[in-house]
């Protein structure tokens, strides 16, 4: 009774008509994650050619500020871990409230992470780390800011979500729309990993 | 007003050059331009002179049926490979010319190869390939339609952006100047401001993110939608091949892309990551744009290996010798193509180590392709072969692309690549693969399929003169170029100063204007067949006595492919079926059919992305953000509509499906020696089929 | 009879959401902690230097597994499998060209003195 064939990766969010249209559409967001996976496995490999090349400009001791890159680490696995609470609530409550409230904090949460990168950005900007120094300072433009779009195209999802969520009810397409949400949420986050550890630690390692 | 429309002024528009300053040069430079408007006026206007545009929009380009989409990738590629084509022989002409500078500005030709190449690559093979992928892939797995239909047709819109931006730098600015590559920092900022390189960037950017979402609806459609129990190894060979491709159109976009961007914020933005100061390394330019252009080389010969497969078990009458060992090496070609891509940079200076290990993959990957090559070989052997005009092509590509591999192979040698390295031998080599290797299985593969999308077959006498031509054209305009090429002529100079080239020059042209016969004949097959297609029509579906399952429908199949989704138990299901006396199975109930409905999706994306490329290779910035702005506002309010399927009632299956079952057993089957005759109404006599 | 079921049926649910809510919090623990380790091995100054990139790389790729395998429900099992293989392969063809580039171009690093 409560074991429905688990669709695909991610969250399987109880939904029931339609499973294979669901299906083929969570598996093509699926490989379509991992092509956008390896446009960013390419912009930090070539960013790993670039770290040497500071033109005499800021390095990474002057852009990286670890307690802020810490506060986006942080404020990004909360929302990433706020989104699962909030595919749990779909699955298994009928309430939309209490999905809306997840998601709400979620939001919030990455919101707040893209506040303090900008911060960060406008530090950068200040110090004169600007893209146009250097090649070290293009490819972490890039990379960082790459990130931070997606994040950005994330919370215009998140909205969209949001609304359909109110308008919709919880329907199947609604869930598996989430679900998909859900991957790209959790994608961005293993992305943060990679950038944290390899841009920020190793940089000033 | 100025500012309004960016960088764009009166100068930039090419028609009235000639008037302000005559030469010829910039007669070829206005004449194209003209040719290019008013061509698109021509069209336009007899459009609404035959009162079309309604059914333009209601069966073209709102539908998203994936044979519609197929057939409109395929009439994208005639129509830029006619300027591919026009480009060639300008070329041509001019080098016969060039003993000591030709008629043509340096600028101009190097305009002229530039555009030349990408047009060739990225909007005739492209299109060809995905063109016949989409036909043909629901088909032959027995599904409806393809995975993401929606998604399908905004591809199709994205391509099209891709080649409306090429074709507007004939009209209005240039295209850029270095090659279809583009290196930087040649096409940085600093040594071209001009729109050239914006042009091409966003003409290659935006085409490439619809080639990646072709690739992946493709090998979703062809991973979950195959008709029940059709295993992998039960799959058509070109199903295959067209899924290695997809992945590889997955895999292998992303480092254009990234390169494109990073080109462009170095122009636009003024980054460093391509440039000659502060940091920046052209050499990554190189290396992203050779990850793609190596699988890419691959993505457009596999389709074509697939319907060559295809086509020599058909022609032959025999099942395919090997099936197993062409699939691996498939794949192994889809995986190792990834492993090469330094071979296009030999020269570059890394260490003899680095050249080595990328010259042994190289050598490695020759392998599958003879594989391959053997396989066709063994299927032929014996097999009772009919010389229509596939088999025509099939032969010409045999020898001919043979040649080409085999100079592939030398050039994998990095000691030699570093002596012939851009020179003619380089020209002379990827023509050879791609005009015999992938040109030749595309037209291979229409005449085959054009009667089952249209109905009635190609004219069999024009097309084998046809592809006479095409091998004749090819070889005199491109094998000339292996001997110029090891003399030191090199590839991309607009004059040369040995007069013992110039011979040679004289062969290249008169087989450019052979092979400008040939594109016309494949125009002038196209309205002899149209003049007399009473004689040649094949309402029943299966005029070449077929194996795989798109022959078990009508010609042109309905919208819905199949009335009920077929169940596999064979590797080619429709032959076998034949062999057991027992196609065309009646159905024993029909059910509701639901079809994804028509939408003008792709139409709205394909003009605000034109508007975004635009915007952005003239600095309008407005029409930029403005385009972004409603794309996003589109895909939101399309989120929040409701899409309802088209129900095609079970009843009209029936009717539809018995009124062909009808139709066979009324008629005639032909046997396969005179399947080229006019009683060929698409019925293949069963008797002859061997199904081993 | 009715009833009982529901009710049942309603019980087995609550669990199954706490079993998966533990699962998701022991997701979000080992994350902390891993990125905690990262973190503290750069900021502390505790471990040697040659060491930190390394520990570095072994603490990203960890933590990246325990998303795929708690956020992403990427595992051995059977219908699972395909989005394993497309993941594998994309980590196979990734490290091909990122170890390619890194190879190729920092060979070719002198070359831009």
């Amino acid at each position: 009774m409560s074991t429905q064939e688990n669709i695909h990766p991610g969250m399987n969010l109880g939904y029931e008509g339609e499973t294979h249209v669901a299906e083929l559409k969570v598996f093509g967001f699926w490989v379509f994650l991992m092509s956008d996976l390896v446009t960013f496995g390419l912009v930090f490999a070539i960013f790993g050619t670039m770290v040497g090349a500071t033109a005499g400009g800021p390095g990474p001791e002057d852009v990286t500020n670890l307690r802020s890159v810490a506060l986006q680490t942080a404020l990004l696995l909360g929302s990433s871990f706020a989104f699962s609470w909030a595919s749990l609530s779909m699955k298994y409550h009928e309430t939309r409230l209490r999905t809306l409230g997840w998601l709400a904090i979620a939001a919030t949460s990455a919101l707040c992470f893209l506040i303090v990168e900008f911060l960060d950005f406008r530090h950068w900007l200040e110090i004169g780390a600007v893209p146009q120094r250097s090649g070290y300072l293009s490819a972490l433009w890039a990379l960082v800011g790459l990130h931070g779009l997606h994040v950005f195209a994330g919370l215009l999802w998140m909205a969209a979500m949001t609304g359909q969520i109110i308008v919709f009810g919880l329907t199947d397409i609604v869930k598996s729309r989430v679900t998909r949400m859900g991957l790209y949420w959790h994608f961005l986050d293993i992305v943060w990993v990679g950038i944290f550890s390899m841009v920020f630690l190793a940089g000033v390692a | 007003m100025n500012n309004l429309l960016g960088r764009l002024t009166w100068d930039d528009v090419k028609l009235f050059e000639v008037f302000e300053e005559f030469s010829i040069d910039s007669a070829v430079a206005s004449g194209a331009a003209w040719v290019a408007v008013l061509g698109l006026v021509a069209v336009l206007a007899w459009i609404t002179l035959a009162r079309r545009w309604v059914w333009l929009w209601r069966e073209w380009l709102t539908s998203v049926d994936h044979k519609k989409i197929g057939i409109m990738y395929i009439i994208l590629g005639f129509v830029m490979m006619a300027r591919g084509i026009a480009e060639g022989v300008v070329m041509r002409t001019h080098q016969a010319t060039a003993l000591d500078g030709g008629f043509l500005s340096n600028h101009h030709w190097a305009e002229l190869f530039s555009t030349h190449g990408t047009v060739m690559i990225f909007f005739v093979g492209m299109p060809f390939i995905t063109g016949f992928m989409n036909y043909l892939i629901p088909l032959q797995i027995g599904a409806r339609d393809m995975a993401f239909p929606l998604l399908n047709q905004v591809s199709l819109g994205l391509t099209t952006t891709g080649a409306i931006l090429v074709m507007a730098s004939l009209v209005l600015g240039a295209f850029e100047t270095g090659g279809w590559t583009a290196y930087p920092p040649f096409t940085g900022a600093d040594f071209d401001p001009g729109p050239g390189p914006d042009y091409w960037i966003w003409a290659i950017v935006l085409s490439g993110f619809g080639s990646m979402f072709s690739g992946l609806n493709f090998a979703v459609t062809i991973y979950k939608m195959r008709a029940p129990g059709m295993h992998y190894l039960r799959m058509p060979v070109f199903c295959w091949t067209a899924l290695c491709t997809s992945i590889l159109l997955v895999f292998a976009l992303p480092p254009l892309t990234v390169a494109g961007l990073m080109q462009a914020l170095d122009r636009v933005a003024g980054f460093h990551f391509f440039t000659n100061d502060l940091g920046g390394n052209m050499m990554n330019y190189a290396n992203l744009f050779w990850m793609f252009g190596h699988p890419e080389v691959y993505i457009l010969i596999l389709p074509a290996y697939g319907i060559f497969s295809e086509l020599t078990s058909t022609f032959a009458a025999k099942r395919l010798y090997g099936y197993t060992s062409l699939v691996l090496a498939t794949m192994s070609i889809a995986v190792i193509s990834f492993c090469v891509w330094l071979h296009h940079f030999f020269t570059m200076g890394q260490s003899p180590t680095i050249n080595v290990a990328f010259g042994i993959a190289t050598a490695i990957i020759a392998i599958p392709t003879g594989v391959k090559v053997y396989v066709w070989m063994a299927t032929l052997w014996r097999g009772r072969i009919r010389m229509t005009t596939p088999m025509v092509y099939m032969a010409g590509f045999f020898i001919l692309f043979t040649i080409g591999g085999f100079s592939g192979i030398i050039l994998a040698n990095p000691a030699i690549n570093w002596q012939v390295h851009n020179t003619q031998f380089i020209v002379a080599h990827f023509h050879n693969v791609l005009l015999p290797g992938l040109i030749f299985g595309i037209f291979a593969g229409i005449h085959i399929w054009f009667p089952k999308a249209f109905g009635f077959r190609l004219d069999e006498r024009a097309g084998t003169i046809t592809a006479v031509l095409w091998i004749v054209g090819f070889a005199m305009t491109f094998l000339p170029l292996y001997v110029v090429g090891l003399m030191g002529y090199p590839r991309r100079s607009a004059a040369f100063a040995d007069p013992a080239f110039l011979p040679y020059m004289i062969v290249c042209l008169l087989g450019a204007f052979v092979l400008l016969a040939a594109f016309a004949g494949l125009f002038v097959t196209l309205w002899i067949s149209i003049r007399n297609r009473e004689a040649l029509l094949v309402p029943l579906g299966d005029p070449w006595d077929g194996r795989t399952l798109e022959w078990a429908t009508p010609a042109p199949p309905p919208h819905w492919n199949f009335p009920v989704i077929p169940e596999v138990n064979a590797r080619d299901a429709f032959a076998r079926e034949k062999a057991e006396g027992k196609p065309y199975v009646v159905p024993q109930e029909y059910r509701d059919i639901h079809m994804p409905p028509n939408t003008s999706s792709g139409f709205w994306v394909m003009l605000a992305t034109t508007g975004f490329g635009f915007g952005m290779t003239w600095h309008i910035w407005w029409l930029a953000v403005a385009s972004v702005i409603s794309i996003l506002v589109w895909y939101f309010i399309h989120s929040f509509r409701d899409h309802p399927e088209v129900v095609i009632p079970a009843v009209e299956v029936r009717r539809v499906n018995q009124a062909w079952i009808e139709a066979i057993d009324l008629g005639k089957p032909i046997t396969r020696d005179h399947e080229t005759g006019t009683k060929n109404r698409g019925y293949a006599a069963t008797d002859m089929v061997i199904a081993s | 009879m009715r009833r009982i079921a529901e009710k049942l049926m309603l019980t087995s649910k609550n669990e199954e959401e706490r079993d998966e809510r533990r699962y998701y919090g022991i997701g979000l623990i080992l994350s902390v902690v891993l990125t905690v380790a990262s973190f503290a091995s750069v900021m502390t100054g505790l471990l040697p230097r040659p060491w930190i990139f390394p520990a570095l790389v072994v603490l990203a790729l960890s933590q990246i597994v325990v998303h795929l395998r708690i956020f992403l429900h990427i595992d051995l099992s059977r219908q699972k499998r395909e989005d394993l293989q497309v993941l594998l392969f994309t980590l196979l063809l990734l490290g091909i060209m990122a170890f390619g580039t890194l190879w190729i171009l920092r060979d070719l690093a002198h070359r831009m003195m």
